[in-house]
């Protein structure tokens, strides 16, 4: 194809303006022709999108449920949270615990103290009981 | 529709699937694994996918919103920092290295388009799609995606000149 058509063809192509034929013939062109100075781009252009077009997904495509890596993430931070709520769970129940039994000692070490000195005053009264009497006895 | 039927009927575009994802992405293995995520969903739903009459248009719409999706995520957005820098693994040696820098210039240049300019310039000049097609894939109006397209090539083009002119060569 001559050199001025293809110069046509390209002030259509950057204004978007081709059709896909054209721009076929365009590609051909770069590809092939001798490119003149001042359309060099063009052609690094072309052979870039030639080049792009090649490539292909390589991998297997897995139609079972797949595990991502993302998944697993998801499911290990659920995991995580539930046995943290769990701890803290059992954590507080365990400090609940201590925490009564160290009230019950407090209380039932005060009301050993209480019945103690109860007894020390019992014997005390006692004592007086025998001081009436003989006072008693002294009056009559 | 079984599995060998699926993936008979997605292997016509499964590359242009990828690639899509890949020019969105940037990075190959996040590409792969849009790619797989991608077919994986379509097959999930091949009962709802006998009604539509352009499979290959439905699946191309998919891949771009999920890369759209992906990369609003902010998981994705420090992907794409780490991967600025990323160069194609498996570029051909069989051409002259001066030239093969002037091409994987427009690579970069692509890159730094803007995202719609990115899609468009993919659909239309990689994968060479018909006008209509796009404005189906990208949900845009026909002169819209034409502009869109002239812009992206102008910007491409002015680039190469520049270092053209101005660089090494």
């Amino acid at each position: 194809m001559e050199l001025a058509n293809i110069e046509k063809l390209v002030e259509k192509y950057l204004n978007a303006e081709t059709t896909l034929q054209d721009e076929k013939t365009l590609r051909t062109y770069f590809k092939e022709a001798i490119v003149p100075t001042h359309l060099q781009e063009y052609a690094y252009l072309f052979s870039y999108f030639a080049n792009t077009k090649d490539e292909t997904f390589s991998q297997t495509i897995k139609l079972e449920s797949k595990k991502s890596k993302k998944s697993t993430v998801k499911w290990l931070s659920i995991a995580a949270s539930i046995l943290l709520l769990f701890g803290i769970f059992i954590g507080e129940q365990a400090y609940k615990r201590h925490q009564a039994k160290k009230q019950f000692e407090q209380i039932s070490k005060g009301l050993r103290l209480l019945s103690l000195n109860l007894k020390k005053g019992e014997v005390a009264v006692s004592s007086l009981y025998g001081y009436e009497n003989t006072v008693k006895k002294i009056i009559k | 529709m079984n599995q060998s039927d699926f993936l008979k009927m997605v292997s016509p575009f499964k590359d242009k699937v990828f690639r899509l994802a890949k020019r969105l992405l940037i990075s190959r293995e996040e590409a792969e694994d849009a790619t797989q995520e991608l077919l994986f969903k379509l097959w999930k739903s091949k009962e709802k996918i006998s009604d539509y009459n352009n499979i290959e248009a439905f699946a191309m719409t998919m891949t771009k919103n999920y890369c759209y999706d992906r990369l609003k995520s902010k998981q994705a957005s420090n992907l794409t920092l780490v991967h600025t820098n990323y160069k194609e693994k498996e570029t051909p040696l069989d051409k002259k290295v001066e030239d093969q820098d002037s091409v994987n210039l427009v690579h970069t240049l692509i890159e730094s388009l803007p995202l719609q300019q990115k899609i468009i310039i993919q659909l239309r000049d990689i994968e060479q799609y018909d006008f209509d097609e796009i404005c189906k894939m990208v949900a845009m109006k026909p002169v819209a995606v034409r502009v869109t397209l002239s812009r992206a090539r102008k910007t491409i083009r002015e680039a190469l000149i520049k270092k053209h002119n101005y660089g090494v060569s």
